[in-house]
C-alpha cells in the first residue's frame, strides 16, 4: 500500500470527471508542446533553409529587399531584374571565396497537380551554384552538355511532381519551349527541391531577358568583412544587398509577434485547465468530508491527507501530461499542415519539431502544474477537524 | 484493577449554539480501567457520542481534565493527539465507514500506512480470519452487507493493536442477528484482554456489556461497575 495507489484508486471512484480533468489538462499540455515544438521547428528550419543557400550575401535589383529575400526562399512571380554587368564588376573581388548569378522565372502551367494548374519555378543558373551548394547531389543524369543547351535538371519533388525522368522531355508552356531533362538532383529538404535549374544563357534566351539576373549569391573567405563589402557596394546604382542573416532575423522577429498571440492561447488553455483541476479536486474534498475525517480518527496526520489530495493532484496533471504528449505527436501532422496554409511563408522542412527532451520538459511541467494546483485543495482537506469533519459528512 | 485508560475529571463540552449554550457533556467524572467492557447508554443528544469523540481525542475539551492512558490531553496539540489516535486507539463507526475504493483488506493496510507499521499482508488477512471474513479479502465494501462492513472495521481498528477500541452504535445499522453477533465478537475480544467502550442506545445489547454507564443530559446518572 501506498499513497499513489490509494490516490489512483480513488480517482478511478468517478471515472468520467477524472477522465475529464485529464483530458482538459491534456489538451492544454498538447497545446503548449506544439506551440513550442512549431518555435523550435521553425527557426530550425528557417535558418537551415537560410543556411542551405550557401550565401551569405544576395544582390538583388533595388525594392523591399525582404521581399526579394524571401522571393529567392519561396519563389513566385513578379521578381525584378537587374543587369548582368554588376556580376561581371564583383566576381574578381578577392574578399568573395564563391559567387553566382541568378535568373528566377516563374511561371503558370495550366496542367499541373493533374490539371489544377500552378507556377512553376525556373532557374537560369551557371557551374559555381553547384560550388556554393557542396551538399547538393545528383540523383541520376548530369550536369548541362553547354552553356546554351535546351536542357534542364530537375529538383527532387519538381520532378516528383512532373512525373519526369531524365531523358523526358519539358514544355515550358507560356514560351512555347520544349527542354530536356538531362539531370535530377537528390532531394536537399530545401527550396531547390521544387526548382527546375537550366542554363543561365537557355534561360536568359528562352525568357527574354538577355544580360538579365535576378539575384547574385555570394559567400565571402571572412563573415567579418560583411560591413566593407556591403559599403563599397553601396553606391552602386539599381542595386541592393541583402544579408541573409538579417532576413532571418527579420522573418523570426515577424514571427514572434505572430508567437505572442499564440502563447497567450496557450497561457490561457494552462489557466483553464488548472482551474478545472483545482475545482475537480475541491469538489472531491468537498464530497469526501466525512471519508477524510474518518481516515483523521484510524490515524491519518494532516500531512498525510495533505499528501494524498496532493498526489490525486499530481495524478492528474501528470496523466494529463502524458495524454497531452500523445495528442501533441500524433497531430503535429495535422497540426502543420494548418500551420503551412496560414503561414504567408512556411521554410521547408519539419515546421513542428517535437523532440523528448520537449516532451520531458511538458511531463515535468504538468507535474509543476498539479504540485501548485493542489495546494490548496489539500490545505482545505488537511486542516479539516476530525469531528467536525465527521459530523459534517453525516 | 488494570492500567488506567480513561481518567476524566470534571470533563465539560459546550457547545454554542447562536445566544445559546449547549454543555453536551457536563462536568463528567469518569474512569476506565484495562480490561473493562464498558457501554454508554442513554437517550438521543444525552452526549454519548460526544465523550466518545472527546476520550477519543477527537474533539477538543471546554473544561476538566482527561487522561488517555496517563497522557494528559485536555490541551494537547492535533499533531500530538493525531499519534495516541493512530496507536492506542481503535474506532468503530455507526456507519462502518471504510474507504469505498479499497477493498477489504486495504482498508486495514490503510490504517497500518498511517500509523507506520510494516506488517505482511497475511497479518491483515489473519485479522479477516479472525472476524470469520477470510473470503472476503479482496472485496470492495458496496460488495459486503452490512454486518460483513462492521466486522471488517472491527478487523482494521485491531490492526494496530491497539490499547482500546471505541464503539459508537455500532449496531446502528444491523439488524437483530448481525448485531447479535458484533456484540460476539466485542465479548471475546474482551475476553482477550482488550478494553472496549461502546456508546448505544440498544438496551438489549449494552445491557451484555460488564460495566454499564448512563447518561442523561450530559451527566452520569449511573455508574454500575
Amino acid at each position: 500500500m501506498n499513497i499513489i495507489s490509494i490516490a489512483y484508486k480513488n480517482l478511478k471512484r468517478k471515472k468520467i470527471r477524472s477522465v475529464l480533468t485529464i483530458g482538459g489538462v491534456g489538451i492544454a499540455v498538447a497545446v503548449l508542446v506544439s506551440l513550442m515544438g512549431f518555435d523550435r521547428g521553425y527557426q530550425e528550419s528557417l535558418t537551415g533553409n537560410i543556411d542551405k543557400m550557401g550565401y551569405q550575401l544576395l544582390i538583388t535589383a533595388k525594392g523591399c529587399p525582404y521581399e526579394a529575400a524571401t522571393m529567392m526562399l519561396k519563389g513566385g512571380g513578379g521578381l525584378r531584374y537587374m543587369e548582368k554587368d554588376i556580376y561581371d564588376k564583383i566576381r574578381g573581388d578577392t574578399r568573395i571565396d564563391k559567387v553566382t548569378p541568378q535568373l528566377v522565372s516563374t511561371v503558370y502551367d495550366p496542367d499541373r497537380l493533374d490539371g489544377q494548374g500552378g507556377f512553376v519555378m525556373y532557374m537560369g543558373i551557371i557551374k559555381s551554384y553547384l560550388e556554393l551548394k557542396p551538399w547538393v547531389k545528383f540523383k541520376s543524369g548530369q550536369w548541362f552538355t553547354s552553356e546554351t543547351a535546351e536542357e534542364v535538371i530537375m529538383g527532387y519533388e519538381a520532378a516528383e511532381v512532373e512525373q519526369r525522368l531524365v531523358g523526358d522531355k519539358i514544355f515550358v508552356s507560356n514560351v512555347n519551349k520544349v527542354l530536356t531533362v538531362i539531370g535530377i538532383f537528390e532531394r536537399s529538404g530545401t527550396q531547390d527541391d521544387g526548382i527546375v535549374f537550366l542554363p543561365l544563357k537557355t534561360a536568359q534566351q528562352i525568357f527574354s531577358l538577355p544580360d538579365k539576373l535576378t539575384g547574385v549569391g555570394i559567400k565571402l573567405k571572412n563573415i567579418q568583412e560583411i560591413g566593407s563589402f556591403e559599403e563599397d557596394l553601396y553606391n552602386e546604382p539599381g542595386i541592393q544587398i541583402i544579408s541573409m542573416a538579417q532576413v532571418r532575423g527579420t522573418i523570426l522577429n515577424l514571427i514572434s509577434s505572430a508567437k505572442v498571440m499564440t502563447n497567450s492561447v496557450a497561457v490561457i488553455a494552462i489557466f483553464i485547465a488548472v482551474i478545472g483541476v483545482v475545482n475537480t479536486i475541491l469538489m472531491s474534498v468537498f464530497e469526501r468530508t466525512r471519508e477524510i475525517g474518518v481516515m483523521k480518527a484510524i490515524g491519518a496526520s494532516a500531512m498525510d491527507i495533505f499528501r494524498l489530495v496532493w498526489m490525486e493532484t499530481i495524478l492528474v496533471c501528470s496523466l494529463g501530461g502524458i495524454l497531452g504528449s500523445i495528442l501533441a505527436l500524433s497531430g503535429s501532422s495535422l497540426v502543420e499542415h494548418i500551420i503551412k496554409m496560414v503561414l504567408p511563408y512556411a521554410p521547408s522542412g519539419q515546421l513542428v519539431l517535437i523532440k523528448p527532451g520537449l516532451l520531458f520538459v511538458a511531463f515535468i511541467g504538468a507535474i509543476i502544474l498539479g504540485i501548485i494546483a493542489g495546494i490548496y485543495p489539500a490545505w482545505r482537506a488537511a486542516s479539516m477537524r476530525p469531528v467536525e469533519a465527521i459530523r459534517t459528512g453525516e | 484493577m488494570g492500567e488506567l485508560i480513561v481518567k476524566a475529571e470534571k470533563l465539560t463540552k459546550v457547545y454554542k449554539l447562536s445566544a445559546e449554550e449547549i454543555a453536551a457533556v457536563n462536568n463528567v467524572d469518569l474512569e476506565i480501567s484495562s480490561g473493562e467492557f464498558v457501554s454508554i447508554m442513554g437517550p438521543s443528544g444525552s452526549g454519548k457520542t460526544t465523550l466518545l469523540d472527546m476520550v477519543g481525542c477527537l474533539d477538543s475539551i471546554t473544561s476538566g481534565q482527561l487522561e488517555i492512558l496517563g497522557n494528559d490531553v485536555s490541551k494537547m496539540k492535533e499533531s500530538r493527539l493525531v499519534n495516541i489516535r493512530r496507536r492506542k486507539i481503535g474506532f468503530i463507526f455507526q456507519d462502518f465507514s471504510l474507504i469505498p475504493s479499497l477493498t477489504a483488506l486495504e482498508n486495514i493496510q490503510l490504517t497500518l500506512y498511517f500509523a507506520g507499521i510494516q506488517k505482511k499482508p497475511k497479518e491483515s488477512i489473519r485479522l479477516l480470519e479472525k472476524v470469520s471474513l477470510a473470503h472476503r479479502v479482496n472485496h470492495l465494501p458496496k460488495q459486503l452487507s452490512g454486518g460483513e462492513k462492521q466486522r471488517v472495521a472491527i478487523a482494521r481498528a485491531l490492526a494496530t493493536e491497539p490499547k482500546f477500541l471505541l464503539a459508537d452504535e455500532p449496531t446502528g445499522h444491523l439488524d437483530i442477528e448481525n448485531s447479535q453477533e458484533i456484540l460476539s465478537i466485542f465479548k471475546q475480544l474482551n475476553e482477550e484482554g482488550l478494553t472496549i467502550i461502546m456508546a448505544t442506545h440498544n438496551q438489549k445489547l449494552g445491557l451484555q456489556a460488564k460495566r454499564i454507564i448512563y447518561l442523561v443530559d450530559g451527566r452520569i446518572v449511573e455508574n454500575n461497575k
